[in-house]
Protein backbone atom coordinates (compact mmCIF):
# COMPACT_ATOMS: atom_id res chain seq x y z
CA UNK A 1 0.00 0.00 0.00
CA UNK A 2 1.18 3.68 -0.78
CA UNK A 3 2.54 5.52 2.09
CA UNK A 4 1.00 8.78 1.55
CA UNK A 5 2.39 10.58 5.06
CA UNK A 6 5.39 9.59 7.06
CA UNK A 7 7.05 10.67 10.38
CA UNK A 8 10.68 10.09 11.10
CA UNK A 9 11.44 10.90 15.10
CA UNK A 10 9.34 14.38 15.53
CA UNK A 11 9.05 16.37 18.19
CA UNK A 12 7.91 19.73 18.61
CA UNK A 13 9.93 22.33 21.36
CA UNK A 14 7.98 25.49 23.17
CA UNK A 15 10.24 27.42 25.37
CA UNK A 16 13.07 24.80 25.08
CA UNK A 17 11.06 21.92 25.88
CA UNK A 18 9.86 19.21 24.22
CA UNK A 19 5.97 18.55 23.72
CA UNK A 20 6.08 14.93 23.60
CA UNK A 21 8.32 12.67 23.24
CA UNK A 22 9.96 11.88 19.20
CA UNK A 23 7.65 9.55 17.62
CA UNK A 24 7.32 8.08 14.46
CA UNK A 25 4.57 7.53 12.36
CA UNK A 26 3.66 6.44 8.76
CA UNK A 27 -0.09 6.58 6.83
CA UNK A 28 -0.88 4.38 4.43
CA UNK A 29 -3.33 4.61 1.97
CA UNK A 30 -6.76 3.56 3.24
CA UNK A 31 -5.45 3.19 7.14
CA UNK A 32 -6.98 5.73 9.63
CA UNK A 33 -5.20 6.55 12.78
CA UNK A 34 -6.72 7.52 16.40
CA UNK A 35 -4.47 9.77 18.43
CA UNK A 36 -5.71 9.32 22.11
CA UNK A 37 -4.11 10.85 25.22
CA UNK A 38 -5.06 13.59 27.79
CA UNK A 39 -5.19 17.10 27.53
CA UNK A 40 -2.23 18.80 26.79
CA UNK A 41 -0.02 15.76 25.95
CA UNK A 42 0.46 16.99 22.38
CA UNK A 43 -2.60 15.74 20.07
CA UNK A 44 -3.04 19.04 18.13
CA UNK A 45 0.53 19.86 17.87
CA UNK A 46 1.33 16.05 16.63
CA UNK A 47 -1.30 16.51 14.08
CA UNK A 48 -0.60 20.40 12.88
CA UNK A 49 3.32 18.91 12.83
CA UNK A 50 1.68 16.42 10.05
CA UNK A 51 -0.10 19.29 8.54
CA UNK A 52 3.26 21.13 7.78
CA UNK A 53 1.57 24.14 9.70
CA UNK A 54 4.47 23.33 12.42
CA UNK A 55 8.11 22.66 11.80
CA UNK A 56 9.14 19.90 13.75
CA UNK A 57 11.97 20.13 15.44
CA UNK A 58 13.69 17.67 15.83
CA UNK A 59 12.67 15.09 12.91
CA UNK A 60 10.91 15.63 9.85
CA UNK A 61 7.43 14.97 8.08
CA UNK A 62 7.13 13.80 4.34
CA UNK A 63 4.01 14.43 2.89
CA UNK A 64 3.93 12.14 -0.61
CA UNK A 65 -0.08 13.38 -0.97
CA UNK A 66 -2.87 16.48 -0.32
CA UNK A 67 -3.09 17.07 3.10
CA UNK A 68 -6.27 18.57 4.77
CA UNK A 69 -6.21 20.40 7.96
CA UNK A 70 -9.21 20.52 9.96
CA UNK A 71 -8.83 22.27 13.25
CA UNK A 72 -10.67 23.91 16.23
CA UNK A 73 -10.51 27.09 14.36
CA UNK A 74 -13.57 26.67 11.67
CA UNK A 75 -11.38 28.18 8.96
CA UNK A 76 -13.66 30.08 7.21
CA UNK A 77 -14.92 33.46 6.80
CA UNK A 78 -17.53 34.68 8.94
CA UNK A 79 -19.02 37.40 7.04
CA UNK A 80 -18.72 34.99 3.63
CA UNK A 81 -21.99 33.02 2.46
CA UNK A 82 -21.40 28.82 3.14
CA UNK A 83 -21.60 28.62 -0.51
CA UNK A 84 -19.13 31.16 -1.09
CA UNK A 85 -16.55 29.64 1.51
CA UNK A 86 -16.89 26.70 -0.19
CA UNK A 87 -16.66 28.11 -3.48
CA UNK A 88 -13.48 29.82 -2.57
CA UNK A 89 -11.93 26.61 -0.98
CA UNK A 90 -12.52 24.25 -3.98
CA UNK A 91 -10.61 26.62 -6.18
CA UNK A 92 -7.41 26.98 -4.00
CA UNK A 93 -7.47 23.66 -3.25
CA UNK A 94 -8.06 21.86 -6.96
CA UNK A 95 -11.28 22.12 -8.45
CA UNK A 96 -11.58 17.85 -8.23
CA UNK A 97 -14.05 17.75 -5.50
CA UNK A 98 -17.56 18.00 -4.88
CA UNK A 99 -20.11 21.03 -5.88
CA UNK A 100 -20.09 23.56 -3.18
CA UNK A 101 -24.09 22.82 -2.59
CA UNK A 102 -23.52 18.80 -2.81
CA UNK A 103 -20.60 18.83 -0.42
CA UNK A 104 -23.24 21.18 1.84
CA UNK A 105 -26.11 18.17 1.10
CA UNK A 106 -23.95 15.92 2.12
CA UNK A 107 -23.08 17.40 5.66
CA UNK A 108 -27.15 18.01 6.25
CA UNK A 109 -26.52 22.01 5.65
CA UNK A 110 -28.81 21.46 2.13
CA UNK A 111 -30.68 24.95 1.71
CA UNK A 112 -28.31 27.44 3.93
CA UNK A 113 -25.96 27.76 1.18
CA UNK A 114 -26.67 31.46 1.51
CA UNK A 115 -26.15 32.19 4.88
CA UNK A 116 -23.51 34.03 6.59
CA UNK A 117 -21.55 31.47 7.67
CA UNK A 118 -20.64 33.61 11.02
CA UNK A 119 -24.68 33.19 11.53
CA UNK A 120 -24.31 29.23 11.98
CA UNK A 121 -24.49 27.82 15.20
CA UNK A 122 -20.92 25.78 16.64
CA UNK A 123 -22.19 22.39 15.41
CA UNK A 124 -23.63 23.74 11.89
CA UNK A 125 -19.91 25.44 11.43
CA UNK A 126 -18.21 22.22 12.19
CA UNK A 127 -20.22 20.96 9.68
CA UNK A 128 -19.46 23.36 7.50
CA UNK A 129 -15.86 22.88 8.12
CA UNK A 130 -16.50 19.03 7.16
CA UNK A 131 -18.04 19.89 4.04
CA UNK A 132 -14.59 21.92 2.92
CA UNK A 133 -13.28 18.30 3.15
CA UNK A 134 -15.17 17.29 0.35
CA UNK A 135 -15.27 20.15 -1.80
CA UNK A 136 -11.16 19.30 -3.03
CA UNK A 137 -10.30 15.80 -3.17
CA UNK A 138 -7.24 15.44 -0.87
CA UNK A 139 -5.70 11.96 0.22
CA UNK A 140 -4.79 12.66 3.65
CA UNK A 141 -7.12 13.81 6.50
CA UNK A 142 -5.75 15.29 9.68
CA UNK A 143 -8.50 16.15 12.06
CA UNK A 144 -8.40 17.26 15.54
CA UNK A 145 -11.38 16.54 17.77
CA UNK A 146 -13.42 15.96 14.62
CA UNK A 147 -16.31 15.00 16.73
CA UNK A 148 -15.95 18.16 19.40
CA UNK A 149 -20.03 20.34 19.38
CA UNK A 150 -21.55 17.99 17.24
CA UNK A 151 -24.75 15.92 18.29
CA UNK A 152 -25.15 11.96 18.03
CA UNK A 153 -26.31 12.47 14.27
CA UNK A 154 -23.18 14.59 13.61
CA UNK A 155 -21.17 11.98 15.10
CA UNK A 156 -22.29 9.59 12.68
CA UNK A 157 -21.94 11.58 9.45
CA UNK A 158 -18.53 11.95 10.50
CA UNK A 159 -17.50 8.02 10.23
CA UNK A 160 -19.84 8.09 7.17
CA UNK A 161 -17.59 10.08 6.07
CA UNK A 162 -14.10 8.89 7.14
CA UNK A 163 -15.57 5.26 5.65
CA UNK A 164 -16.19 6.50 2.54
CA UNK A 165 -12.76 8.51 2.64
CA UNK A 166 -10.72 5.10 3.62
CA UNK A 167 -12.57 3.73 1.26
CA UNK A 168 -11.34 5.78 -1.76
CA UNK A 169 -7.92 4.80 -0.63
CA UNK A 170 -7.78 7.98 1.35
CA UNK A 171 -6.27 8.34 5.00
CA UNK A 172 -7.34 9.81 8.11
CA UNK A 173 -5.27 10.53 11.37
CA UNK A 174 -7.68 12.16 14.01
CA UNK A 175 -7.52 13.40 17.42
CA UNK A 176 -10.29 12.49 19.80
CA UNK A 177 -11.43 11.93 23.50
CA UNK A 178 -15.33 11.65 23.22
CA UNK A 179 -16.79 9.19 21.19
CA UNK A 180 -14.61 6.85 19.30
CA UNK A 181 -14.72 6.70 15.75
CA UNK A 182 -16.41 3.63 14.55
CA UNK A 183 -15.06 2.90 11.13
CA UNK A 184 -14.20 -0.55 10.77
CA UNK A 185 -11.06 -2.60 11.70
CA UNK A 186 -8.26 -0.47 10.21
CA UNK A 187 -7.83 1.66 12.96
CA UNK A 188 -4.82 2.28 14.32
CA UNK A 189 -4.46 3.65 17.87
CA UNK A 190 -1.50 5.80 19.17
CA UNK A 191 -1.50 6.56 23.07
CA UNK A 192 0.28 9.89 23.97
CA UNK A 193 1.70 10.20 27.13
CA UNK A 194 0.89 13.20 29.54
CA UNK A 195 3.53 15.61 29.52
CA UNK A 196 6.42 14.98 32.20
CA UNK A 197 6.31 17.56 35.59
CA UNK A 198 10.04 18.92 33.76
CA UNK A 199 13.34 18.27 34.30
CA UNK A 200 15.04 19.74 36.98
CA UNK A 201 17.47 22.16 36.14
CA UNK B 1 -1.36 27.61 -8.34
CA UNK B 2 -2.24 30.67 -10.39
CA UNK B 3 -6.35 29.87 -9.39
CA UNK B 4 -5.60 29.44 -5.99
CA UNK B 5 -3.95 32.76 -6.17
CA UNK B 6 -6.43 34.68 -8.39
CA UNK B 7 -9.25 32.51 -6.09
CA UNK B 8 -7.40 34.57 -2.19
CA UNK B 9 -7.22 37.56 -4.28
CA UNK B 10 -11.24 37.31 -5.37
CA UNK B 11 -11.80 36.56 -2.05
CA UNK B 12 -9.86 39.48 -0.34
CA UNK B 13 -11.43 41.40 -2.59
CA UNK B 14 -15.32 40.09 -2.03
CA UNK B 15 -15.09 40.55 1.60
CA UNK B 16 -13.21 44.14 1.21
CA UNK B 17 -16.70 45.37 -0.65
CA UNK B 18 -18.91 43.46 1.96
CA UNK B 19 -17.00 45.64 4.54
CA UNK B 20 -17.95 48.62 2.41
CA UNK B 21 -17.67 51.79 4.89
CA UNK B 22 -14.15 50.13 6.24
CA UNK B 23 -12.87 49.74 2.65
CA UNK B 24 -13.67 53.69 2.07
CA UNK B 25 -11.75 54.74 5.00
CA UNK B 26 -8.80 55.48 2.76
CA UNK B 27 -10.10 57.86 0.82
CA UNK B 28 -12.40 59.62 3.75
CA UNK B 29 -8.69 59.73 5.55
CA UNK B 30 -7.42 61.50 1.94
CA UNK B 31 -9.96 63.93 1.72
CA UNK B 32 -10.36 64.81 5.35
CA UNK B 33 -6.62 65.76 5.53
CA UNK B 34 -6.95 68.03 2.47
CA UNK B 35 -10.07 69.18 3.52
CA UNK B 36 -8.85 70.24 6.94
CA UNK B 37 -5.15 71.27 6.44
CA UNK B 38 -6.22 74.10 4.53
CA UNK B 39 -8.57 75.43 7.29
CA UNK B 40 -5.54 74.94 9.77
CA UNK B 41 -3.47 77.17 7.85
CA UNK B 42 -4.93 79.19 5.59
CA UNK B 43 -6.29 78.96 2.01
CA UNK B 44 -3.17 80.90 0.27
CA UNK B 45 -2.44 79.19 -2.44
CA UNK B 46 1.48 80.14 -2.13
CA UNK B 47 1.58 78.06 1.24
CA UNK B 48 -0.97 75.71 0.07
CA UNK B 49 1.03 74.55 -3.15
CA UNK B 50 4.47 74.62 -1.10
CA UNK B 51 3.02 72.15 1.19
CA UNK B 52 0.97 70.24 -1.24
CA UNK B 53 3.29 67.21 -2.12
CA UNK B 54 4.33 66.68 1.57
CA UNK B 55 0.52 66.84 2.28
CA UNK B 56 -0.94 64.56 -0.15
CA UNK B 57 2.31 61.89 0.54
CA UNK B 58 1.32 61.77 4.55
CA UNK B 59 -2.34 61.87 3.68
CA UNK B 60 -1.16 58.56 1.29
CA UNK B 61 0.81 57.30 3.81
CA UNK B 62 -1.49 57.42 7.05
CA UNK B 63 -4.45 55.93 4.80
CA UNK B 64 -2.12 52.77 4.10
CA UNK B 65 -1.70 52.50 7.58
CA UNK B 66 -4.90 52.09 8.58
CA UNK B 67 -6.03 48.97 7.41
CA UNK B 68 -2.86 47.22 8.22
CA UNK B 69 -4.12 46.28 11.48
CA UNK B 70 -6.82 43.85 9.61
CA UNK B 71 -4.16 42.98 7.34
CA UNK B 72 -3.58 39.06 8.68
CA UNK B 73 -5.29 38.98 12.36
CA UNK B 74 -8.74 38.09 11.13
CA UNK B 75 -6.99 35.41 9.13
CA UNK B 76 -5.35 33.98 11.69
CA UNK B 77 -8.28 34.48 14.03
CA UNK B 78 -11.28 32.19 11.88
CA UNK B 79 -7.84 30.09 11.34
CA UNK B 80 -7.77 30.66 7.31
CA UNK B 81 -4.15 31.29 8.24
CA UNK B 82 -3.09 28.25 9.13
CA UNK B 83 -4.76 26.90 5.68
CA UNK B 84 -1.60 28.87 3.75
CA UNK B 85 0.62 26.06 4.33
CA UNK B 86 -1.37 23.18 3.55
CA UNK B 87 -0.44 21.52 0.19
CA UNK B 88 1.31 22.74 -2.83
CA UNK B 89 1.17 26.54 -2.27
CA UNK B 90 4.39 28.56 -1.75
CA UNK B 91 3.62 30.79 0.96
CA UNK B 92 5.26 33.43 -0.54
CA UNK B 93 3.01 33.66 -3.03
CA UNK B 94 -0.17 34.00 -1.02
CA UNK B 95 1.36 36.83 0.92
CA UNK B 96 2.16 38.87 -2.35
CA UNK B 97 -1.63 38.17 -3.25
CA UNK B 98 -2.36 39.74 0.37
CA UNK B 99 -0.23 42.44 -0.20
CA UNK B 100 -1.39 43.32 -3.42
CA UNK B 101 -5.04 42.95 -2.43
CA UNK B 102 -3.88 45.45 0.45
CA UNK B 103 -2.51 48.03 -2.04
CA UNK B 104 -5.13 47.87 -4.54
CA UNK B 105 -7.60 48.85 -1.16
CA UNK B 106 -5.71 51.39 0.31
CA UNK B 107 -2.82 52.42 -2.60
CA UNK B 108 -5.23 52.51 -5.68
CA UNK B 109 -7.98 54.66 -4.75
CA UNK B 110 -5.30 57.23 -3.39
CA UNK B 111 -3.66 57.32 -6.63
CA UNK B 112 -7.04 57.88 -8.31
CA UNK B 113 -8.30 60.93 -6.41
CA UNK B 114 -4.50 61.86 -6.18
CA UNK B 115 -5.41 64.48 -9.17
CA UNK B 116 -8.20 65.86 -7.39
CA UNK B 117 -6.60 66.02 -4.69
CA UNK B 118 -4.04 67.97 -6.15
CA UNK B 119 -6.01 70.37 -7.56
CA UNK B 120 -7.49 71.43 -4.20
CA UNK B 121 -4.06 71.68 -2.58
CA UNK B 122 -2.94 74.06 -6.16
CA UNK B 123 -0.37 71.52 -6.83
CA UNK B 124 1.30 73.11 -10.05
CA UNK B 125 0.42 71.22 -13.01
CA UNK B 126 3.50 70.62 -14.20
CA UNK B 127 3.99 68.49 -11.13
CA UNK B 128 0.78 66.28 -11.58
CA UNK B 129 2.66 63.70 -14.06
CA UNK B 130 5.41 63.57 -11.33
CA UNK B 131 3.08 63.18 -8.24
CA UNK B 132 1.19 60.01 -10.00
CA UNK B 133 4.75 58.38 -11.14
CA UNK B 134 5.70 58.92 -7.21
CA UNK B 135 2.48 57.34 -5.90
CA UNK B 136 2.60 54.38 -8.63
CA UNK B 137 5.73 53.73 -7.50
CA UNK B 138 5.48 54.70 -3.53
CA UNK B 139 2.08 52.78 -2.33
CA UNK B 140 3.19 49.66 -3.36
CA UNK B 141 6.54 50.16 -1.25
CA UNK B 142 4.10 51.64 1.70
CA UNK B 143 1.71 48.40 1.48
CA UNK B 144 4.86 46.45 1.78
CA UNK B 145 6.42 48.04 4.61
CA UNK B 146 3.18 47.57 6.35
CA UNK B 147 2.70 44.08 5.41
CA UNK B 148 5.58 43.40 6.96
CA UNK B 149 5.46 45.14 9.98
CA UNK B 150 1.66 43.62 10.91
CA UNK B 151 3.04 40.48 10.51
CA UNK B 152 5.74 41.00 12.91
CA UNK B 153 3.31 42.30 15.32
CA UNK B 154 0.85 39.89 14.78
CA UNK B 155 1.71 37.84 18.19
CA UNK B 156 1.08 41.21 20.07
CA UNK B 157 -1.89 41.86 21.63
CA UNK B 158 -3.68 45.26 20.11
CA UNK B 159 -0.35 45.63 18.30
CA UNK B 160 -1.23 48.81 16.30
CA UNK B 161 1.21 51.16 18.79
CA UNK B 162 4.34 48.74 18.07
CA UNK B 163 2.99 48.71 14.31
CA UNK B 164 2.94 52.34 13.64
CA UNK B 165 6.64 52.89 15.40
CA UNK B 166 8.22 50.21 13.24
CA UNK B 167 6.63 51.49 9.91
CA UNK B 168 7.58 55.01 10.28
CA UNK B 169 11.17 54.98 10.61
CA UNK B 170 10.99 52.58 7.30
CA UNK B 171 9.02 54.69 5.72
CA UNK B 172 11.00 57.77 5.71
CA UNK B 173 13.17 57.16 2.99
CA UNK B 174 10.12 56.44 0.95
CA UNK B 175 8.54 59.87 2.04
CA UNK B 176 11.37 62.04 1.32
CA UNK B 177 12.52 60.81 -2.29
CA UNK B 178 8.82 61.12 -3.17
CA UNK B 179 8.24 64.56 -1.80
CA UNK B 180 11.38 65.49 -3.01
CA UNK B 181 10.50 64.65 -6.85
CA UNK B 182 7.26 66.29 -6.52
CA UNK B 183 8.66 69.73 -5.25
CA UNK B 184 11.58 69.82 -7.79
CA UNK B 185 9.06 68.81 -10.63
CA UNK B 186 7.10 71.59 -9.15
CA UNK B 187 9.90 73.63 -9.46
CA UNK B 188 10.40 72.23 -13.22
CA UNK B 189 13.25 70.72 -12.77
CA UNK B 190 14.01 66.98 -13.54
CA UNK B 191 13.00 64.27 -10.89
CA UNK B 192 14.42 61.30 -12.30
CA UNK B 193 17.07 60.53 -9.92
CA UNK B 194 14.31 61.00 -6.85
CA UNK B 195 12.00 58.35 -8.88
CA UNK B 196 14.67 56.31 -9.97
CA UNK B 197 15.76 56.05 -5.76
CA UNK B 198 12.46 55.29 -5.76
CA UNK B 199 12.09 52.59 -7.70
CA UNK B 200 15.01 50.93 -6.57
CA UNK B 201 13.38 50.89 -2.90
CA UNK B 202 10.28 49.19 -4.81
CA UNK B 203 12.38 46.59 -6.13
CA UNK B 204 14.04 46.04 -2.84
CA UNK B 205 11.03 45.63 -1.48
CA UNK B 206 9.03 43.59 -3.93
CA UNK B 207 12.15 40.94 -3.52
CA UNK B 208 13.01 40.77 -0.13
CA UNK B 209 9.42 41.39 1.83
CA UNK B 210 7.42 38.27 1.09
CA UNK B 211 10.20 36.27 1.90
CA UNK B 212 10.44 37.88 5.47
CA UNK B 213 6.48 38.08 5.90
CA UNK B 214 6.21 34.39 5.15
CA UNK B 215 9.27 34.00 7.95
CA UNK B 216 7.40 35.87 9.86
CA UNK B 217 4.06 34.86 10.03
CA UNK B 218 5.06 31.40 10.44
CA UNK B 219 6.89 32.02 14.16
CA UNK B 220 3.22 33.91 14.45
CA UNK B 221 1.78 30.83 13.53
CA UNK B 222 3.79 28.69 15.88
Amino acid sequence: MAVLLQAFGVSFQRAGQAVFEPLDLSLKAGQAIVVLGPNGCGKTTLLRLLAGILSPFPGRVERHAATAFLGHLPGVKGELTCRENLHFLRRFHGMDGLEPDRALARVGLAGLGLRPARALSAGQKRRLGLAGLLVARRKVWLLDEPYASLDDAGGQLVDELLTEHLGQDGSVALSTHQRQPQIGPSVEKLHMAAPGPGEPS
Amino acid sequence: MWRAMGALLMRDLRLAIRHGGESLMPLIFLFAVIILVPLGVGPGPTLLSAIAPGMLWVAALLASLLALEHLFRPDLEDGTLEQWWLGHLPVIGLVFVRLLSHWLITGLPVILFAPLAAQMLYLPNEALGVLMISLLIGTPILSLIGGLAAALTLGTNRGSVLLSILVFPLVVPVLIFATGAVSVAADELSARAHLTLLGALLVLAVTLVPLAVAAALKLNIE
